[in-house]
């Protein structure tokens, strides 16, 4: 039987490597998933146009914090318009898999970091 | 691993040694039909009329009045819609915080009905019940303890209070309690409670899934949801389920001298004071009337599922009444009802103590838990 999460779901949920804020951060997107109440905010640091750094902070389920700390490893290192393709099924993938009604928590991922690009781009 | 550590027992417990020793006969040897003439089918008949009078004796009432279901759940269902479905404009009053399988019942009888607000404890006040009866009310279903934060509800006093109204009524209102949590711990005499209708659950008493009981008095009437054979008195057709309620029996049997009240609620204060000395964390639920097995607390800032999810890898079993582990990512109708905020219930565990609880197991909890909590903390940054 598969389980819901898979292993590489449930380090990035135990073990995030991304989490936290970043002090001088270029955006900060702040989203909460209508659904289940949960709240994510997004931080990154921007050079060039290159996703420099990207950390979070999420009060949620198992599979909102694993998404969010692999959207950070996924879009470090980016180019902005590259970081902003990732999809949730892209973020599903990479982690394996995702209880099915959890699929919403990596969509939150995703509005995280687009929020957070909307917020540095009107401080250019 | 290390040993588990099981603090879900209001989820479900499991099936005692004895209950499962009575069973396993009744399952290839002793297999009849209790509804058959011959030996084997009586031999099975026995069986369920001696286990009849073993919950008639806990429930003190007549062995006619006791009706083996397949679950709590179905005893609610053949109960509220049984009787709604006998009269002419119902009116039904039942509490905000019922275990979905009474509230939900009511809401889609499609009769007019009453949900009654709690306290911020998850009480009923019978004063206010009281001004919600009307001419048409016919009845009132109040739980006997809530399932997610133990309140016990003052089914007695309740109860006097109907017994009371039902003087001057052409219409007399029955009342139900759905006791499938409280008996474990508490009386159920349907006299002293002043009870027309009450339901049990096997799983939640050490006994085996798949069967319940409804009480119901004697004098009610009502209608079948289930046709079939007419077995129970027609109110629940289907073969007998012999082995199921034979271990249905002997667990209520074996409640007295296996569940410990004093010392599960020992157990419980412990718990409730050393969780409590955790920076912000609460209590959700009241200190006193309060089921002996039943705790539950929010953390701010670290989420239910995450917490349980944590405890789990360790070995230890807990419930959370979170939006993000309900199937409809609502959350949990009970703690809105006592008045928690959405992040609140959204960071909630229910820690429910069992008969092998024990204090080091609780210790070992405390101290996974409050890790578990300064990380989810670390991570929300809350
Ligand atoms: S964050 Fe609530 S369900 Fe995932």
């Amino acid at each position: 039987m598969k389980k819901p999460y898979s292993e590489k779901a449930m380090e990035h949920f135990l073990n995030p490597k991304n989490m936290g804020e970043i002090d001088d951060a270029d955006g900060i997107g702040e989203v909460g998933n209508p659904k289940c109440g949960d709240l994510m905010t997004i931080y990154i640091k921007v050079k060039d146009g290159t996703i420099e750094d990207m950390r979070f902070k999420t009060l949620g389920c198992a599979a909102a914090i694993a998404t969010s700390d692999m959207i950070c490893e996924m879009a470090k290192g980016k180019k902005i318009e590259e970081a902003l393709k990732i999809t949730f099924q892209d973020l599903v993938d990479e982690l394996g898999s995702l209880p099915a009604p959890k699929v919403h928590c990596a969509d939150l991922a995703q509005r995280g970091l687009k929020a957070a690009v909307k917020s540095y781009e009107s401080k250019k | 691993m290390s040993k588990k550590i099981y603090l879900d027992n209001a989820s479900t417990t499991p099936v005692e040694k004895e209950v499962l020793k009575e069973m396993i006969p009744y399952f290839s040897e002793k297999f009849g039909n209790p509804s058959s003439i011959h030996g084997l089918g009586q031999e099975a008949k026995v069986a369920i009329d001696k286990s009849r009078k073993k919950i008639a004796n806990f429930l003190g009432c007549d062995s006619e009045e006791v009706i083996f279901t397949g679950s709590a759940t179905e005893a609610n269902n053949i109960f509220i819609r049984g009787v709604l479905g006998s009269f002419e404009n119902p009116h039904v009053i039942t509490s905000a915080i019922e275990h979905d399988a009474v509230l939900k019942t009511v809401k889609k009888s499609g009769v007019d009905y009453t949900v009654l607000k709690v306290d911020e404890d998850g009480f009923v006040n019978p004063e206010d019940l009281k001004k919600k009866i009307k001419k048409e009310t016919v009845l009132v279903s109040v739980m006997y303890a809530n399932n997610e934060i133990g309140t016990i509800e003052p089914i007695k006093r309740i109860g006097e209070m109907i017994e009371k109204e039902n003087e001057g009524r052409d219409r007399k209102i029955l009342f139900h309690t759905d006791a499938a949590q409280a008996a474990g711990y508490l009386s159920c005499n349907v006299d002293e409670l002043g009870v027309d209708g009450l339901t049990l659950s096997g799983h939640k008493i050490y006994g085996p899934k798949g069967v319940g009981v409804l009480y119901k008095g004697s004098s009610v009437n009502m209608r079948p949801i289930i046709y079939g054979g007419g077995q129970e008195e027609g109110l629940r057709s289907g073969t007998y389920n012999t082995p199921l309620i034979v271990g249905m029996a002997k667990a209520v049997e074996l409640i007295k001298e296996k569940n410990k009240k004093e010392k599960t609620e020992e157990l419980r204060d412990y718990l409730i004071r050393e969780v409590l000395k955790i920076k912000d964390a609460s209590l959700n639920g009241p200190k006193k009337s309060r089921l002996p097995n039943n705790t539950n607390f929010s953390f701010q800032g670290a989420e239910g599922e995450s917490l349980v999810m944590i405890l789990d890898q360790e070995g230890i079993s807990t419930s959370t009444g979170s939006a993000c582990s309900s199937k409809t990512l609502e959350p949990s109708h009970v703690l809105k009802a006592i008045g928690l905020k959405d992040l609140q219930a959204h960071s909630s565990l229910r820690v429910s103590l069992g008969r092998k609880t024990t204090k080091k197991d609780l210790d070992k909890f405390l101290a996974v838990l409050k890790e578990a909590v300064e990380r989810l903390r670390k991570i929300s940054g809350r």
